[in-house]
């Protein structure tokens, strides 16, 4: 075989090919062929024919050839492209490990943006994006009743606004066509709380009475024994409950044979008929922030005489919208109230998905802090833009001598994107280690009052959402250094063989876009964080009506068969608690503030009402007592006294919103008013009234309310407040003791400081404000880190320029002054940009705000002058540096 | 036109291999290789040998290249890789052992002695 002669070399130039090739070695075989026929004596056409005869079919053989030959090609392409990813890999390692300062920060920065990406995406996606954790859970709808009842009249009536009666409940099962199936439990948790005695101390257990077919109808399959059968849900069957996972395993060690045996609650044996699944919480669906232990069948003809008692689920046949089932509800509910002119309400109800109910009001807050990380990892990118195009720059001689090796740009800009590649995945990995141990923790909080929070974890979704965001980042920070890789730049780091003067002030001006780029980002972050942690605070600010501080509750049990021994137990139990010393004020009431509600009926005597709903108001049923432990403020009257009770005359205390809607300009007490409770409307005469306390959240006003008597109505449960100047810890016990001697099945229930309760009031609140404080902080760092590292690569930048002005007279005050300017006008720039950008943005928060407005002066200002002193803080490490320059020096480094 | 011998199934790319031992070849000089080596027992077809080369080829077993014949024209020559030296002697043993098991079946003179004897 002789060498190829050069020319060779550029027959192929424009890239492999298969069918030439087939045709030239086809095509010398044939000619060898002809030849060694013609030596044999053949005429030379006669050679060449009997030569392509010998071949045979020649087209199948060629079309062989190529479809081979293409696929060698295409085998030998891949291999040369993994190849060269493996250099460029190896390289990238080798890079970054010279220069571990820059790959250990770059790394860290994308590690904290991308952690803070996957957990919020985690959360979002739990809260917002999956469907619920039932099966088919499209299907499932809220109904809520009192759809035409004002927005004033729902809040005054709370839950029961919302809720049905077991008559109207079982109406529509009846009658309507567009669920499969219709389900309901009783919101007011208050009547199925439990004391479970017979296995060590006395237990408090938290039950939900549901409907027989609760479980079906959303799908929960039990995983040990059985549902209700029909006869445990009639009045007088027997007493069955299901237990959640969570209680089995710590209450029972997860033992099976519990199933069938019979525990005793408040003293009936109840038989535990099955145990439900761990993925099953029913809390972090219906009723975040509260855990709920036993699940018992609500017995309707119990609740049929009780009035709104019943929350309900449907669940839609297959192609039905839940639109459609409005409609048809629209039409129905006015012909059952028709039918039924005993109802109260007209139960006008409003279908709405599940999902919607349970995480419907959080949507704008869960976006809000999907977009607060999206702009915090556009500030990382932003952030290592810059340092990998100071970077460049320090490397445009190597990439110069690549260059001139034979390396194309693409090449190059190739090796740079592989480097990010590395970085964001080194970043991703740290991210995802982070986003895995905030997940577990927020799994863990109980007691923020968000749904579903429980089962948030970094899953699949989660994960593929981190390689999305982990690649888009590379390729977004690793072009810009890429893009100044142009042909002539490079020529002119060989010529100069120093970074170019052009080079370098396009570098500049191109950070110092950067730098603004990004404190404007930031800047909007800080404004909105700022915004919400101002809403926030005035939210604590608010004036609860009530003093939480050196105020605790704690749930107590007792028993009695009518409202005189009520009485007679409960001043007993008080005049004990009182007696301990410590206490200053104790009362029982049988729901608190910020939790648990309930309405019935309270008007004028006298007066007529066009609209029942109005008519509505919240109602606690309290000890003598009660309103001063809680440090409620008596405006006018006095406070029940158990004297009261042997009156013959009912008495009832208002609150001053209850007195301006129904008494308006005239002083309530002393009044008659007519209230429900007890049967129908009953005359009630008014003794007191009693400033507004805040009772569905700390951020609504409160509605009209009464305070009735114990011996007068019968209470849901009953909690203990007390006052005292001791801590909650150190009365416990005594408290306790107190309570069991008088009670000896008294819960080992826990004495929870009223404050706890505020704090979870506002939990969801304080979680989005500080995340997204958290953010906006990084993002300030972030954009501290930019302004820093563009000001001081300028100083090195411009070290013979400096020294010349020094040598011509500038004094070190004037180079200072200089540096830290140029660092202000940049954090000024982005200033102004962000606060332009930020009025747009605070609007679509406005709904998140409380007493603040989306353009709040005092934010917008402090957030620019946090901003001045961030900038004038990341300037004046490099202006330092710049006035140390010795003239002589940088002028001799020429 | 004397008919040559067929060739067995699957030992063209066994003979390609042994063909190409001797150095780089191009698809003409193995057929005449194998044509001279055998005494022109075994003839290769044009049509079946060039599909085989390129499959020994894209297997890795041989790597084509071009370059200039004896007569001054553009041939791909074929060399023998690593991974092809190794088939070979592998192909060959398996080959000895064919061979000598269906000689010693067509040229036995008696049955094989019973099993147990």
């Amino acid at each position: 075989m002789a060498e190829v002669p050069r020319w060779r070399r550029y027959e192929r130039l424009s890239g492999p090919d298969p069918q030439a090739d087939v045709d030239d070695e086809l095509r010398f075989h044939v000619e060898s062929k002809t030849d060694a026929l013609i030596a044999q004596g053949w005429k030379p056409e006669a050679a060449r024919a009997e030569a392509e005869r010998q071949f045979g079919d020649l087209r199948k053989l060629r079309q062989d050839g190529v479809t081979l030959g293409r696929r060698r090609e295409e085998r030998k392409r891949r291999r040369e492209y993994w190849d060269e990813f493996a250099q460029d890999l190896r390289y990238a390692v080798r890079m970054l490990r010279r220069d571990r300062g820059f790959a250990f920060i770059s790394a860290f920065i994308l590690a904290l943006g991308i952690a803070a990406n996957t957990a919020v995406f985690s959360v979002v996606n739990t809260l917002l994006l999956r469907p619920l954790p039932f099966p088919n859970a499209q299907e499932l709808t809220w109904l809520a009743s009192g759809r035409d009842a004002s927005a004033e009249s729902r809040r005054a009536a709370g839950l029961s606004a919302v809720t049905y009666t077991v008559d109207a409940f079982e109406e529509i099962q009846r009658h309507n066509r567009s669920f499969q199936s219709l389900t309901s439990y009783n919101p007011f948790f208050g009547n199925s709380e439990y004391t479970l005695t017979g296995s060590g101390e006395p237990q408090p257990v938290a039950g939900v009475m549901v409907a027989e077919n609760f479980f079906q109808t959303l799908g929960v399959e039990p995983v040990l024994g059985r549902l209700f059968a029909a006869e445990e849900c009639q009045r007088g069957g027997r007493a069955a409950a299901v237990l959640s996972h969570g209680f089995w395993q710590r209450q029972f060690g997860g033992d099976p044979a519990i199933v069938g045996r019979a525990i005793i609650l408040s003293k009936t044996p109840v038989t535990v008929v099955g145990v439900l699944p761990a993925a099953f919480d029913f809390g972090a669906v219906f009723a975040p922030g509260v855990g709920f232990e036993i699940f018992v069948p609500a017995v309707m003809d119990e609740l049929r005489s009780w009035g709104n008692t019943l929350a309900v689920i449907g669940r839609l046949k297959p192609g039905v919208s839940a639109a459609r089932a409005q409609a048809e509800l629209d039409v129905l509910m006015p012909q059952l109230k028709a039918a039924h002119k005993e109802w109260w309400g007209d139960y006008a109800s409003t279908v709405t998905g599940l999902k919607d109910f349970v995480s419907g009001r959080l949507r704008r807050s869960l976006i809000a802090l999907w977009c607060a990380v999206g702009v915090v990892l556009l500030i990382v990118c932003v952030n290592l833009s810059n340092l990998m195009l100071s970077r460049a720059a320090a490397r445009n001689k190597e990439f110069a001598m690549r260059a001139a090796l034979g390396a194309g740009r693409a090449r190059l800009l190739r090796q740079l994107v592989t480097e990010s590649l590395v970085l964001s995945g080194a970043g991703a990995m740290g991210g995802l280690a982070l986003a895995f141990a905030v997940t577990a923790w927020l799994g863990r909080q109980g007691s923020i009052a968000l749904p579903l929070l429980s089962s948030v974890s970094v899953d699949r979704a989660a994960l593929a959402w981190t390689l999305l965001i982990a690649v888009g980042t590379a390729l977004l920070f690793g072009i810009a250094p890429g893009l100044s890789l142009t042909a002539s730049n490079i020529h002119s780091a060989i010529k100069s063989g120093g970074p170019g003067m052009s080079t370098g002030r396009g570098h500049e001006r191109l950070r110092a876009w950067m730098v603004v780029s990004e404190v404007s980002l930031a800047c909007v972050l800080l404004i909105a964080a700022g915004l919400l942690l101002r809403s926030f605070l005035n939210v604590l600010a608010v004036d609860l009506g009530f003093q939480p501080d050196r105020a605790a509750a704690i749930r107590i049990d007792y028993e009695a068969r009518d409202g005189e021994q009520r009485r007679a137990v409960l001043e007993e139990i008080l005049r004990n608690v009182r007696a301990i010393p410590g206490i200053e004020a104790a009362g029982v009431a049988d729901m608190l503030p910020l939790g648990r509600n309930r309405s019935w009926g309270l008007r004028a005597s006298g007066r007529e009402y066009r609209d029942i709903n109005e008519a509505a108001a919240l109602v606690r049923i309290v000890t003598p007592g009660y309103l001063g432990a809680m440090g409620m403020r008596l405006k006018q009257g006095r406070d029940f006294s158990w004297r009261d009770a042997s009156r013959k005359e009912p008495v009832v205390i208002v609150n001053e919103a209850a007195a301006r809607r129904h008494w308006p300009g005239r002083d309530p007490v002393g009044q008659l008013a007519l209230t429900t409770g007890s049967g129908g409307w009953q005359e009630t005469r008014i003794v007191g009234v009693i400033d507004d306390a805040r009772q569905h959240s700390l951020e609504a006003s409160a509605g009209p309310e009464m305070y009735l008597p114990v011996w007068q109505a019968s209470p849901e449960g009953a909690e203990l407040v007390i006052r005292s100047k001791l801590p909650p810890e150190a009365l416990a016990s005594s408290v306790m003791r107190t309570l069991r001697a008088l009670n000896p099945a008294q819960p080992a229930t826990q004495l929870r400081p009223l404050g706890h309760i505020v704090e979870q009031s506002v939990s969801p609140r304080r979680f989005f404000a500080l995340l997204v404080t958290v953010f906006a902080a990084l993002g300030l760092l972030l954009a501290a880190l930019g302004i820093y590292g563009v000001i001081s690569y300028s100083v090195a930048r411009q070290t013979q320029e400096i020294g010349i002005r020094m040598a011509l007279g500038a004094g070190r005050p004037q180079v200072q002054r200089h540096v830290i300017g140029r660092g202000l006008r940049l954090a000024l720039a982005g200033v102004v940009l962000g606060t332009v950008a930020s009025l747009g943005a605070t609007r679509w928060i406005a709904a998140m705000l409380f007493d603040a407005t989306p353009m709040d002066p005092a934010t917008f200002a402090g957030v620019a002058l946090l901003f001045m002193l961030v900038a004038l803080a990341a300037g004046y490490v490099p202006a330092r540096r710049a006035s140390r320059i010795e003239p002589i020096v940088a002028l001799r480094n020429q | 036109m004397k008919s040559p011998l067929d060739l067995v199934r699957g030992t063209l790319d066994v003979l390609i291999l042994k063909a190409l031992v001797w150095g780089p070849l191009h698809g003409y000089a193995v057929t005449d290789l194998i044509r001279r080596q055998t005494d022109e027992a075994l003839l290769v077809d044009e049509g079946t040998l060039y599909p085989a080369l390129w499959r020994l080829e894209n297997k890795g077993l041989a790597e084509g290249e071009w370059g200039l014949s004896e007569n001054n024209r553009k041939a791909k020559f074929y060399r023998l890789t690593k991974e092809g030296r190794r088939r070979l002697r592998e192909e060959t043993r398996t080959w000895d052992a064919y061979a000598a098991a269906v000689t010693k079946v067509l040229h036995a003179a008696q049955p094989p002695l019973p099993e147990d004897a």
